[in-house]
């Protein structure tokens, strides 16, 4: 197997965001493992997702709920639809471990959610943990850690 | 001045038998006046005595829109504080919980007070030699709540001394408490986590009516519970155990019917509660070693009661929702006529499995979070209606659904599930309170 550079992960991080602004969630989805999850915590430096709330800790199945939610005739507050923007640092590499093919990034980022008039901006880390799945790198872990995640927040509809 | 301001035939004039004027949503005034009246004659949830374990601890929250602050004083009770030092008015405490040591020390000029809010010092004390500081309400420390109640772990507080006592307001109601708290093999319940906030650009009392709304589940909830169910049979074609979330997502889209069926008790005094018969949490599937526990505890006859009963939410009037079946409450916080902020607890019932503070973490994830998709479905609801309000056209909003001429006399009463008769009931309590003092 082929271990990805460093630019190989810089780029994937990257272009998961681009994804997401330009809402083409059918990509994004294939880019998360079968066992891969979305995790945006509650609290300041959050260890446990199982027995502590969080904002988001889904797996597939609750990510394609979401997307196909957006999508659906009948889902009244994405009528009309919100868009989304990323502003991304880049990527740091925190951790290459080509033996246990686990590769972890850590992003800073804005991010623009808008909708009618209303438009809210996001601050937050994006912590990526990556793996080489059938020659790809996919997405093990996506952890988003709010810098205000704690405050009282408006709907954030679709994903950072 | 107002047209509602002393005026107490004009507010109760917009509660009508099965119409509730729209002024009750949008209109700064008779939020005012639910602040000044509502607000401080009726009990309101204040946190839990969990938070507070150890003297000195302290939570802080709101009654209505004035800060407090929940503390265990060295005797091992729990007060209530107003949030404000009596020199100059700063808020003693900012953050959400802590502790205090021995005395709170206000961070402006060190006046220093016991947790149960007397004075306790104050620098340099000697400027106020013959000035007869003892007379001022300075003096008197930190306002304290006048009336707390602590009851089986839940602090309520009432500011005025009109209104109802505790037990008088609360009534039978408080068994849905009682049926949370059996829910613990040792009686015992513990916060677990910080809540979940949310921002909603409505009136507080759009929140408290759809506790029981049961006729927007399958409406408003396609989107997000409809969807959940298609998506997980089309990922998992022929599969018969839902996954948990899933099972959380599913009877939201149950059809009239079974909300029919369900059944509304109402309580007087403007509490009811949803799910009398049964209620979406029937149907979760069991947690194992836990029923063991609790017939080790209560017998198995009592056991079977406690788990038995299924009430979806129970609307203590006027901001507070208990959800025993899933361990968790709701308080919605009044900022603005049209602005609200929800805050949802989960709680950890006390030796009893992990695997049920897991379904509540997965539960408020789910269905109460910012991020929720059934919250989302809910808020756009809620804001739609605070902005069509503002048509002069019919300043009514109706709230007849199955009406009996009768129910104004009647105490209590169980009925058909898609009753609005928890909405009149909550604006029959939300006159009389409002009016009391005015």
């Amino acid at each position: 197997m082929v271990a990805p550079t460093d630019q190989d992960l810089i780029s994937f991080v990257v272009h998961e965001a681009r994804l997401i602004d330009q809402h083409r969630f059918e990509e994004w989805l294939d880019l998360f493992s079968d066992d891969g999850h979305y995790w945006m915590p509650l609290e300041w430096g959050q260890t446990d997702q199982r027995l502590t709330t969080s904002l988001m800790y889904e797996d597939k199945l609750l990510l394609r709920i979401r997307v196909e939610r957006l999508k659906g005739n009948r889902t009244f507050s994405q009528k009309p639809k919100s868009r989304c923007h990323h502003v991304l640092q880049v990527p740091q590499i925190d951790k290459r471990d080509e033996a246990a093919n686990e590769y972890v990034t850590w992003t800073p980022m804005h991010y623009v959610e808008t909708r009618l008039d209303e438009q809210d901006l996001y601050a937050a880390w994006a912590t990526h943990t990556l793996a080489m799945v059938d020659g790809k790198l996919k997405i093990k872990l996506k952890r988003v850690d709010l810098v205000n995640c704690d405050a009282a927040l408006r709907s954030i509809q679709l994903f950072m | 001045m107002g047209q509602y301001q002393g005026n107490a035939a004009a507010v109760r004039e917009l509660v009508r038998e099965t119409e509730v004027h729209r002024d009750v949503y949008v209109d700064q005034e008779i939020f005012d006046l639910e602040m000044e009246h509502l607000f401080a004659n009726t009990w309101i949830y204040v946190g839990h005595d969990s938070q507070v374990p150890n003297a000195g601890d302290y939570f802080g929250t709101s009654i209505g829109k004035q800060p407090v602050l929940m503390v265990r004083h060295t005797d091992g009770e729990v007060y209530v504080l107003y949030n404000r030092c009596p020199h100059k008015g700063t808020r003693i405490t900012i953050d959400t919980c802590g502790n205090a040591g021995k005395f709170f020390r206000c961070p402006y000029h060190a006046w220093s007070f016991k947790t149960d809010g007397s004075l306790l010092a104050i620098p340099l004390r000697k400027g106020y030699e013959h000035t007869g500081l003892e007379g001022s309400e300075a003096a008197k420390g930190i306002p304290r709540v006048r009336h707390v109640r602590n009851y089986r772990g839940f602090v309520f507080a009432k500011m005025s001394d009109a209104g109802l006592g505790f037990e008088d307001y609360f009534g039978e109601s408080l068994s849905s408490i009682d049926n949370l708290v059996d829910r613990s093999p040792v009686g015992r319940l513990e916060v677990a986590g910080a809540p979940l906030r949310h921002m909603f650009n409505c009136n507080w009392k759009m929140l408290v009516e759809n506790l029981t709304d049961t006729c927007h589940p399958m409406v408003a909830h396609e989107s997000s519970a409809g969807t959940a169910v298609e998506v997980w049979k089309q990922m998992f074609p022929g599969a018969n155990t839902k996954p948990p979330a899933v099972e959380i997502f599913a009877p939201f889209i149950s059809p009239y019917e079974a909300y029919e069926k369900m059944g509304i008790r109402v309580w007087r005094n403007g509490h009811g509660h949803t799910g009398v018969h049964h209620s979406i949490h029937s149907d979760y599937s069991s947690v194992p070693g836990y029923f063991d526990k609790m017939v080790a505890a209560y017998g198995e006859a009592r056991a079977k009661a406690i788990l038995d009963e299924n009430r979806h939410n129970t609307a203590y009037f006027p901001n507070f929702t208990v959800k025993g079946p899933i361990q968790a409450i709701r308080q919605f916080k009044p900022i603005a006529p049209n602005r609200t902020l929800a805050e949802s607890w989960t709680f950890r019932l006390v030796d009893a499995p992990d695997q049920l503070l897991e379904r509540t973490v997965t539960y408020s994830r789910l269905i109460n979070a910012p991020t929720s998709v059934v919250a989302h479905d809910d808020l756009e609801m809620y804001e739609r209606a605070q902005e069509g309000l503002l048509v002069d056209a019919n300043p009514w909003v109706n709230i007849q659904r199955l009406y009996d001429p009768t129910e104004a006399g009647q105490d209590t009463a169980v009925v058909n599930g898609t009753s609005e008769w928890q909405m009149r009931n909550q604006f029959r309590a939300w006159s009389k309170f409002m009016t009391m003092s005015l």
